[in-house]
C-alpha cells in the first residue's frame, strides 16, 4: 500500500473512483507476501502489483467489474487448483488469495 | 471539520512512518468492515461487534509489533478457542501491519558509506550515518541518508539504542579503533538484529584484541559480530561491497547458509 499511495492520491484528487486489491494469503510458492497491493482506477489505470505479473491482467478486470458493477468487496483466488472460475494461473504453481474492494472507506 | 476517514488516517500514518494496522473482514457477516489500530491510541472503525473489535485490536497490536500480516479467524463475538467455533459462523479478518521501516545505522562517513546507504534505501531502511568528524559527516556527501549525525557512537547508543530491534542493522565501516570499538560496544548492548564491522583480516584481529581489552569477552556477545562484514562474493568496489553487506543481512534474517567472510580465512580480495 505504501508504494501506491501517491497514485491513489492523484486519482482521488482528480475525482476518480479507485478499487484496491491486496494479497491476503499465499499457499505454496507465491511471488508476493500478504499485503502486496495493487490499485485500479475507473479508467483502468493501474498502480502496484500483486504477483510477478501473472495475474495482474485478470485483477484489473475484476477491479473494473467492482467499480462499474455492484461495488461489493470480494475474495478472489488464483492458482492451478482453480480450474473452473479463472483461466489464469501462476507460473510458480502457488495459490494466491486476493481481497478486492472499492476505496470508499 | 469533517473527521478523517479510515483510509485518510491510514495514509497519514504510513506517510509519517508511524506504525499502524488495518483489519478488514474478508469473510463473514460484514465483509469489507474495517478497524484501524495504532499503539497507545483508541481503535477507529468497527468490524461489526464491539467484543470482536476488542479481541482483534489486541491481536493486531501484537502482529504490528512483530511486523506480520495475515488472515485470522474468529467467532462472531471474537471467540478464538476451537470449541467455541464449532457450529458457528466464523469471521475471517485480514490483519495488515504497517510497521515502521527498519533502521540502519552506519558508523563512519567513508566511501563505502554512500554506496551502503543507497542500497539500504532500496531495501526500505531508514538510514542514519554517524561520524565524529564534522568535515566528513555532511548532508552533501550523503544526500540519500535520512539523517547525518556528527557524534561519537556512545551518545547515540545511550539516547536511542533502545529503538533498535531484530529488523534493524548496525554497520561499522570506520576501520578506526577510536571509533569502531565504542560503536561495537554500544551495538552489542542493544537488541539489534545485525552488527557488521568492516576491515581486513589483520584489522579484524587487532580490533578483537582491543574489544577484549574494552570488556567484550563473552562468546555469545562476540558471536553477534559479523566481522569482517559481508558475504564472500568477491566484492571489490564500494557498490559491490554494499551488495555483499545487504545480502548478508538478508541471509542472516532468513537463516540461509551463505559464505560469510567471517567464517572463512585468507585474503578478502583475491587478485582480479
Amino acid at each position: 500500500m505504501r508504494e501506491i499511495l501517491d497514485d491513489i492520491e492523484r486519482w482521488r484528487q482528480n475525482g476518480r473512483r479507485v478499487a484496491v486489491a491486496r494479497v491476503v494469503n499465499i499457499e505454496g510458492s507465491g511471488p508476493r507476501d500478504p499485503g502486496a497491493a495493487m490499485a485500479v482506477n475507473e479508467d483502468g489505470e493501474v498502480a502496484g502489483s500483486v504477483s510477478g505479473g501473472c495475474v495482474e491482467g485478470a485483477v484489473v478486470g475484476e477491479a473494473l467489474a467492482i467499480l462499474h458493477g455492484d461495488g461489493q468487496p470480494k475474495l478472489v483466488t488464483f492458482g492451478y487448483s482453480d480450474d473452473d472460475a479463472f483461466a489464469v494461473g501462476l507460473t510458480c504453481g502457488g495459490i494466491i488469495h486476493l481481497f478486492l474492494e472499492p476505496l470508499n472507506w | 471539520m469533517v473527521a478523517p476517514t479510515i483510509y485518510e488516517q491510514l495514509r497519514d500514518r504510513i506517510r509519517t512512518e508511524q506504525p499502524v494496522g488495518l483489519c478488514t473482514v474478508i469473510e463473514g457477516p460484514s465483509v469489507g468492515a474495517k478497524l484501524l489500530i495504532a499503539p497507545e491510541q483508541p481503535a477507529q472503525g468497527s468490524l461489526g461487534d464491539p467484543e470482536l473489535d476488542r479481541i482483534v485490536a489486541r491481536d493486531a497490536l501484537a502482529e504490528l509489533e512483530a511486523g506480520r500480516s495475515g488472515v485470522r479467524h474468529y467467532g462472531p463475538q471474537g471467540q478464538t478457542t476451537p470449541e467455541d467455533l464449532i457450529d458457528t459462523d466464523t469471521v475471517s479478518v485480514f490483519v495488515e501491519s504497517f510497521a515502521r521501516p527498519p533502521q540502519m545505522w552506519i558508523f563512519g562517513a567513508v566511501d563505502f558509506t554512500a554506496s551502503l546507504a543507497k542500497v539500504a534505501k532500496v531495501l526500505g531502511y531508514r538510514v542514519t550515518v554517524c561520524d565524529a568528524r564534522e568535515v566528513f559527516a555532511t548532508r552533501r556527501r550523503f544526500p540519500m541518508a535520512d539523517e547525518v549525525l556528527v557524534s561519537w557512537p556512545m551518545p547515540l547508543f545511550v539516547q536511542r539504542g533502545h529503538e533498535l530491534g531484530q529488523r534493524d542493522a548496525v554497520c561499522i565501516l570506520t576501520h578506526d579503533p577510536k571509533f569502531d570499538v565504542p560503536a561495537v560496544m554500544g551495538a552489542v548492548d542493544t537488541r539489534v538484529g545485525y552488527i557488521g564491522v568492516m576491515g581486513s583480516r589483520k584489522t579484524h584481529a587487532k580490533r578483537m584484541d582491543r574489544l577484549a581489552e574494552a570488556g567484550l569477552t563473552e562468546a555469545v556477545r562476540i558471536d553477534r559480530l559479523m566481522s569482517p562484514i559481508g558475504l564472500d562474493i568477491g566484492a571489490r568496489t564500494p557498490e559491490e561491497t554494499a551488495i555483499s553487506i545487504c545480502a548478508e543481512i538478508i541471509a542472516r534474517r532468513t537463516g540461509r547458509s551463505t559464505p560469510s567472510l567471517r567464517d572463512g580465512s585468507g585474503a578478502i580480495h583475491s587478485a582480479p
